[in-house]
């Protein structure tokens, strides 16, 4: 550790602040507004192309049918990932670690929702009396 | 930013992850202070909207499980029309390009372009939730409205929820491009519109898995 260079180093920073760190939803290095708009074009060709896939999957005997639903699923995930990646800008820069563990968070308590609910009314839909 | 020289010897390793405790610029480990304010409303704006994910996953759920309880009534493959959500799905992409097109026009401080490109991100949000309500009218006309049954309760319920979303998203769109015209670019303003794209691009996101798990998934079925 060089605690002298390091207080140097804080006090030229403008205001105190650390502006190496990045809020999710910017990118900054761009310096042309060309690069800037590059990346929201790139995910947008890329989510046509996958939206493209997913109705035409639909409709095709190129997939084995019960594989349908499935393939639906991993376009569909494919996509939110696209959209995060190109216009979300969460990436995986150790300046976006907090934007990262939360959305992880995020992803661990909407499956813990989703695969819980369907799990235990299946089980409870099984186990029911007869109606008649 | 770290002086030019630095940038220089940093080329390599734009975050100084190797550099960590020489410097004092590695970032995330509060060696060059607290984050900036405009990190800190993005990151808790991020936590807001992973919230109401996880609100909207609890929709989800109950549509999953509720998705077989149609009641004698009609199931989803006899009510979707994929011509129709092709085209909500169309007009809420494109509304998710040009919202980051107004914040690129943001980034380099041009009011024209930010405003002009809000005013498209509008209309096609409008154009999305016109067709969307059209959908609905259909559906209650044909005697397939909420209160049929819990699959289209269900329905109703994560659709129009994320319909109302837009809509709000659509009223503080309007108040944007107002404060915008008003106040211009300031501190404050571009705060709001950080905020209000993240809340847009995830409309974008939540629509991806309503048109997969409901239309798409309703239609194969």
């Amino acid at each position: 550790m060089n605690a002298a260079g390091d207080s140097d180093n804080r006090q030229g920073r403008q205001a105190g602040h650390d502006e190496n760190d990045r809020a999710p939803g910017i990118v900054e290095e761009a310096r042309t507004p060309g690069a800037a708009a590059r990346s929201y074009a790139i995910g947008l060709a890329l989510s046509i192309a996958l939206t493209v896939a997913s109705f035409y999957v639909l409709g095709t005997r190129l997939v084995w049918a019960p594989a349908i639903p499935v393939a639906l699923l991993v376009l569909a995930v494919a996509q939110i990932g696209v959209h995060l990646v190109f216009f979300l800008h969460i990436t995986t820069a150790p300046d976006n670690t907090n934007n990262v563990l939360a959305l992880a968070f995020g992803v661990l308590i909407v499956g813990l929702i989703l695969a819980g609910s369907l799990w235990i009314m299946a089980h409870l839909d099984r186990n029911m009396m007869p109606m008649r | 930013m770290a002086a030019p020289a630095a940038d220089a010897a940093f080329a390599g390793d734009p975050y100084h992850v190797g550099l960590e405790g020489q410097s004092g610029i590695a970032t995330g480990h509060g060696e060059g202070g607290p984050a900036s304010e405009r990190v800190i409303v993005g990151y808790g704006f991020w936590l807001f909207l992973l919230s109401d994910i996880v609100m909207f996953s609890c929709f989800f759920a109950a549509y999953a499980v509720l998705q077989a309880a149609t009641a004698g009534g009609p199931t989803g493959r006899e009510l979707f029309n994929p011509g129709r959500v092709a085209a909500e799905t169309a007009c809420l992409l494109l509304s998710s390009f040009t919202c980051g097109m107004s914040a690129v026009a943001t980034q380099f401080r041009s009011r024209r372009w930010t405003q002009a490109s809000l005013f498209v991100t509008g209309l096609l949000g409008l154009a999305f939730l016109l067709l969307e309500a059209s959908d609905f009218r259909d559906m209650a006309a044909r005697g397939a409205g909420p209160d049929r049954s819990a699959f289209l309760s269900a329905f109703f319920a994560l659709v129009g929820c994320h319909g109302l979303h837009v809509s709000a998203g659509l009223l503080w769109l309007g108040t944007m491009m107002a404060q915008v015209f008003v106040k211009g670019f300031r501190t404050d303003i571009l705060h709001r519109l950080i905020c209000f794209n993240l809340f847009w691009h995830t409309l974008d996101i939540i629509w991806v898995a309503i048109f997969t798990v409901v239309f798409l998934l309703g239609l194969g079925a």
